[in-house]
């Protein structure tokens, strides 16, 4: 049978930008998944502006408690000089609810690098290679899974900043005391992937080729088992706030002159809830809703969107679309893509 | 009109991240009672989807347009599946149409006994049916398919059962209610051959005994021959050919079924490209030499473990085509994976490349490793899906050859490409935007980028088509010839293997049971599993294959299956 390399209509490539993470679902999303994605990534983006132009946004600083015309008072209600009034502790309650964004935004960057690197590395080794290291680190994980989150995360918080509370030591003992915590978490996702990956194909391809293991691992099992990690860094990140939150609220924080923080206010504000005075617990309490909210909206819909299950389609017209080429008998399709049927039918052929 | 269904104008249009994709375009058909109608076509070909439609089971991204008129056994009513409401389309499932699937291991749930999932199909249509009659009708039902002593097995769960008796009590469920309509969306294609025609024997009962008619969608030309009154051929979405089986077979009209029907592999059938090939050195050191090899897979906890390859004894000549036949669990696999080091081997010894795999140590075996080449079962798989096929055919060269400078790499890769067929301009593609055949192609590809000595190839072109299997087996027969690499051809297809090997060796249940070349295996087969083995294979001609079916009753009778 002559074999003819017919050429092939190109199929053109989706440029970079439409195949970044967040931009591709974007585009990909429909309906009420894309209002849902759309408002996370609104409130997200918002948040971490606010967290970067801090020092414009601003009024005062966040330990300010003075400026020329004098002492700004406490519990003051909402005026010009103070849009939000002040706290009981005589600051000015805008301006630490925008310095909180910073202290907020910092926490979860540390606290996610620290996790996801560790996190990684670790599963990866323990579910590629197995045996006794992985039997350990699973019981180890397990066993940080049967302690209360948050009170891990005091001890630790105790632990690193024995007391002390700077700027950064703060957010470093939050952002630990957080990774502690996550560590398991991304452990457990890469090691199932790496696990699952093992056994493909691809990889015993690679091993009978004589490939050795650290090329097999992140060249062919690494880069495979990442797709889930936007999905839980989004989910991390809302959850480090609260745990920050949680921590500040309890008074294992940080002070209030060495940086603004949310939960410290909340914690505060406790006892003018009851006389009347709103202005100081409401403002935080809904950047800290909005924050958490809107990445949880980014990592719900990332997650709806990666499953072709529940993500949602727009309908078709009943006799529209092309017939998609399938295997023509003196050649195989020439173009097969990722809208070909094999996708469509549920079951794979075995 | 007595019609039993009866497909006016579907269309069916599917959803996806790409847009819209027709999946059906404008079939109409019809099928009469106790008429056997074959939907056959190459995946793709929207057959599937078809089945799907008859039932109502479209997913929800589908549209679909035009008219399903499915009438009830007793000729009382007519439904369009079409339009009907959800509730009466319940009511139809199961009393009017029902289907077969192709997987008889996960149609069924794990955690029921049969007899409670064949009970549940009977109280979802008459819910003040008592347990014990529910029972009874499923005791009945199951003899009537033929499992062996119903009342002890009614209570048995899916996993006590083997393959052939799973796929029986998925047609019993089928046929509890008696409906007008079964489809059977290839039932046979997860069955081994000796299975499969104990299965079509079944769907034959259930024509005669039942009186259903049967919408049988399978891409084996060998199994319409068998089975069908009346072929539909479906490509890409259209109906390309309508006619009875006789004359489909001995006078095709079309040009895309002649072509299908040309591609299907028989036995004795040689290609070209297999004659020419050299002689092969028989006094020569072996590439692989198996002397009672024995693999064993451990057993949990204190059991026993399972004895997949047990006293096998075999050799390979360089330059020499091993094809290796035997059904599921046979250990055919098995063996090719010890030979590639990926399965250890417990007993006996298997030499490979004049290196003992016996107690094999990895890092001793790592150099040997640029001179086998594997070639997977699913192409699909078998490549890293973030890698372009140029990468994936560089990897052997990157680990072996680190002398190679990229330009030389990409060099050898534009090469290989090229002796496989495949344009030097798919190396920047990912696997999935190739089909299956350029995808095995590929992998051939990545098999052959160090010149191996050795090619272990594991069922190749199980996962194609049979136009894309007629060509990848023609490359690999050309190939072989024109580098003279010895290859353990592994296969469940004893047509296929004939094509490519130059001897034959037939595994039963870990043990080696016949060897020779393919006249003297295929030929005159002296065991009689081997004989079995051949006589189920059904071939694509309706009149030789009613004969053959006659000599496999006679056999099957003369010696009982063990």
């Amino acid at each position: 049978m002559a074999i003819t390399t017919a050429t092939s209509p190109s199929t053109p490539k989706r440029s970079l930008w439409r195949r970044l993470p967040i931009v591709h679902q974007l585009s990909q999303s429909v309906g009420i998944q894309r209002g849902m994605l759309v408002t996370g990534l609104v409130l997200t983006a918002l948040f971490v502006l606010t967290a970067l132009l801090a020092p414009i946004l601003a009024p005062y600083g966040y330990s300010q408690l003075r400026d020329e015309s004098g002492g700004f008072g406490a519990q003051r209600p909402p005026s010009a000089e103070h849009l939000l009034g002040t706290t009981v502790g005589g600051y000015d309650v805008l301006s630490r609810v925008i310095w909180g964004a910073q202290t907020a935004l910092s926490v979860v960057v540390v606290a996610v690098l620290l996790s996801i690197f560790a996190g990684v590395a670790l599963g990866l080794v323990s579910g590629y290679f197995g045996g006794w290291l992985d039997r350990i680190l699973v019981v180890v994980c397990d066993a940080i899974y049967a302690f209360p989150t948050l009170l891990l995360a005091i001890v630790m918080s105790i632990a690193i900043s024995g007391g002390q509370s700077s700027l950064w030591g703060g957010i470093f003992a939050a952002a630990i005391s957080i990774t502690v915590v996550f560590i398991p978490q991304y452990f457990r996702v890469i090691r199932a992937e790496t696990v699952r990956i093992k056994s493909e194909a691809y990889v015993e391809s690679a091993k009978v080729v004589g490939t050795g293991n650290v090329r097999i691992m992140f060249r062919h099992v690494l880069r495979n088992a990442t797709r889930t990690l936007p999905l839980i860094f989004t989910l991390n990140a809302s959850e480090a706030i609260l745990t920050l939150a949680g921590l500040g609220f309890l008074g294992f924080g940080i002070e209030p002159t060495s940086a603004s923080e949310w939960g410290f206010d909340l914690n505060k504000a406790l006892s003018d809830v009851s006389s009347g005075i709103w202005w100081t617990s409401v403002p935080v309490g809904l950047a800290l809703v909005l924050a958490v909210l809107g990445m949880t909206l980014v990592g719900e819909s990332l997650n709806d969107l990666a499953d072709p299950r529940l993500r949602g389609r727009r309908a078709v017209a009943a006799s529209s679309g092309t017939v998609a080429e399938t295997s023509v008998v003196p050649g195989g399709s020439l173009t097969a893509g990722p809208g070909g049927l094999a996708g469509l039918e549920n079951e794979g052929r075995s | 009109m007595t019609d039993v269904l009866q497909i006016r104008d579907l269309d069916v249009s599917f959803a996806t991240d790409a847009g819209a994709v027709k999946a059906v375009d404008r079939v109409s058909l019809t099928v009469g009672p106790g008429e056997v109608v074959a939907i056959v076509g190459e995946s793709g070909s929207g057959k599937t989807v078809t089945a799907k439609t008859i039932l109502g089971l479209l997913p929800e991204t589908a549209t679909r347009s035009g008219a399903v008129l499915l009438r009830s056994k007793d000729g009382s009513s007519e439904n369009d599946i079409v339009s009907v409401s959800k509730d009466r389309l319940r009511q139809i499932r199961g009393a009017d149409v029902s289907m077969v699937f192709q997987e008889p291991s996960t149609a069924l749930n794990p955690v029921y006994t049969v007899g409670w999932q064949i009970a549940e199909g009977l109280r979802a249509h008459d819910p003040k049916l008592s347990a014990k009659a529910a029972r009874a009708r499923a005791i009945d039902i199951l003899t009537r398919v033929g499992i062996p002593e119903p009342e002890v097995r009614v209570d048995y769960y899916p996993h006590q059962f083997s393959g052939g008796q799973k796929q029986r009590v998925v047609i019993a469920m089928a046929l509890v209610l008696d409906p007008g309509l079964i489809v059977a969306d290839e039932p046979t294609t997860a069955l081994d051959v000796t299975v499969q025609a104990e299965i079509l024997d079944l769907l034959r009962r259930c024509r005669d005994e039942f009186g259903s008619s049967i919408v049988l969608i399978t891409h084996n030309m060998g199994v319409v021959a068998d089975l069908a009154d009346r072929v539909v051929v479906m490509y890409q979405g259209e109906i390309v050919e309508e006619a009875d089986v006789y004359s489909l077979f001995a006078n095709p009209q079309n040009d895309y079924t002649k072509k299908l029907l040309a591609a299907v592999p028989r036995i004795g059938q040689k290609i070209e490209a297999a004659e020419r090939k050299a002689p092969i050195a028989r006094d020569a050191e072996p590439v692989v030499r198996a002397e009672k090899l024995q693999i064993e897979y451990p057993g949990r906890m204190g059991r026993p473990g399972f004895k997949a390859v047990d006293g096998v004894s075999f050799s390979i000549a360089p330059g020499e085509v091993l094809g290796l036949v035997g059904e599921s669990g046979s250990g055919k696999t098995t063996i090719g994976r010890a030979i590639a080091g990926l399965t250890k081997v417990t007993g006996g010894s298997l030499r490979v490349l004049d290196s003992e795999m016996n107690g094999m140590k990895e890092r001793a075996f790592r150099p040997k490793r640029s001179s086998i080449g594997f070639v997977f079962q699913d192409p699909a798989s078998s490549f890293n899906p973030l890698l372009t096929i140029t990468e994936c055919v560089a990897e052997p060269l990157k680990v072996h050859r680190k002398d190679l400078d990229a330009r030389a790499v990409s060099q050898r890769v534009g090469e290989l490409l090229e002796a496989v067929q495949l344009p030097r301009s798919y190396g920047d593609r990912y696997p999935h935007e190739l089909s299956g055949g350029q995808r095995q192609r590929a992998s051939l590809a990545r098999a052959l980028a160090l010149n191996p000595k050795l090619l272990v190839a594991d069922e190749p072109t199980s996962a194609l088509d049979v136009s894309v299997q007629a060509r990848v087996l023609e490359l690999f027969a050309e190939l072989q010839a024109e580098l003279g690499f010895a290859a353990l051809f592994i296969s469940h297809d004893l047509a296929v293997v004939d094509i490519l090997a130059d001897r034959i060796a037939v595994l039963y249940h870990g043990k080696l049971i016949e060897e020779g070349t393919g006249v003297e295996v295929l030929g005159a087969p002296k065991d009689p599993y081997t004989q079995r083995l051949l006589a189920s294979l059904p071939v694509p001609d309706p009149i030789a294959q009613a004969e053959r079916r006659r000599l496999l009753a006679d056999l099957i009778a003369g010696n009982p299956p063990a």
